[in-house]
């Protein structure tokens, strides 16, 4: 049972987060920033979002062309 | 947005899958026996159509806020997945993926396995093949018809893209009875994942609260924006790390293809 659940927790995790980690974590925390920005500081930062996914896309494909993922 | 750019977004996508699954099923019932293949390809659309079923009308019971939040934040990060592999491999530093060779590696893992009957199914190799084949690349399907059609509120839609997509593929490889090699399904791979970053980033900051310059017209913006990027990566990483030959394995860190 427990072996089931480990398979289907590493398949959704591949299938969804896939090879690097770290793009699902700086997509979660820019929306996450995103949020605080337009609800708490009333800043409509629709930009931020698509810049963190560029960053995240630049860092990760650097990452692994020069071996370090 | 109108249905069409979202049937057209679902059908290229979803073709794409449906090509990995029509390698495997041909390797499958080519190389074993069809009615065990069969077999196997109509338990996995049973599975596949109860997720459908109850996934599809219980997300739609979420507030679309919460909805795009989640399903944009979830499409985002499993298309710069999607684009990350495109641009590895188009900039030579990941092997193409080749439906060819695929077939090649499945017909000569299929020949070897021995043949076991279970129950009414008379090769298991052949079923467990065509099952896990059809089920796994028919659940990227599946991700990806909810999302957008939950998304847009029209399921519906997006169920006619995947399923005009499915068609056309099944009957396309009944007819050449061979896997579709010449698919430019590497070019496909990357417009999609143009179109899932795109859409993810969108819905996503929408479901964080911001209201885009222009609302849904910002769409038509931010898909040419995440392609002229996309390939600049691409130059970016051919002047960074120049591969030996476009096209070929190159040996580098991620020169495995998936």
């Amino acid at each position: 049972m427990l072996r089931a659940l480990k398979s289907f927790g590493a398949f959704w995790y591949d299938f969804v987060i896939g090879d690097d980690w770290h793009v699902a974590a700086i997509v979660v925390v820019a929306l996450g920033l995103t949020a605080l920005l337009t609800h708490a500081a009333h800043v409509n930062a629709w930009w931020l979002v698509p810049l963190a996914a560029f960053a995240a896309l630049a860092w990760s494909l650097y990452r692994a062309t020069s071996g370090r993922s | 947005m109108t249905a069409l750019p979202l049937i057209l977004t679902v059908f290229v996508a979803c073709a794409v899958e449906a090509i990995e699954a029509l390698t495997i099923v041909l390797a499958a019932g080519l190389t074993r026996q069809w009615r065990s293949t069969f077999q196997g390809m109509a338990a996995a659309l049973v599975v596949l159509a109860a997720v459908v079923g109850v996934l599809g009308p219980t997300i739609t019971l979420l507030p679309l806020g919460t909805l795009r939040l989640v399903v944009g934040a979830l499409l985002a990060i499993f298309g710069l997945q999607w684009l990350r592999k495109a641009i590895l491999r188009a900039s030579g530093h990941k092997a193409l993926h080749d439906e060819a060779s695929a077939y090649l590696r499945e017909v000569a893992a299929a020949k070897a396995a021995p043949e076991v009957r279970k129950g009414r199914v008379s090769d298991w190799y052949a079923f467990t093949l065509s099952f896990k084949g059809v089920l796994l690349e028919g659940l990227e399907v599946v991700f990806i018809v909810i999302t957008f059609g939950d998304n847009q509120r029209d399921l519906g839609a997006a169920v006619i893209g995947a399923a005009i997509a499915v068609v056309v593929v099944t009957v396309t490889g009944i007819a050449v009875r061979a896997p579709l090699a010449k698919v430019p399904e590497n070019a496909l791979k990357f417009a999609v994942g143009i179109m899932l970053t795109s859409f993810g980033t969108f819905w996503g900051a929408e479901g964080a609260g911001v209201t885009w310059p222009g609302g849904d017209a910002a769409l038509l913006v931010i898909v040419p924006v995440v392609a002229v990027v996309s390939l600049a990566y691409v130059f970016w990483i051919l002047r960074y790390r120049p591969p030996a030959s476009l096209g070929q394995q190159a040996p580098t860190p991620e020169g495995v293809t998936n």
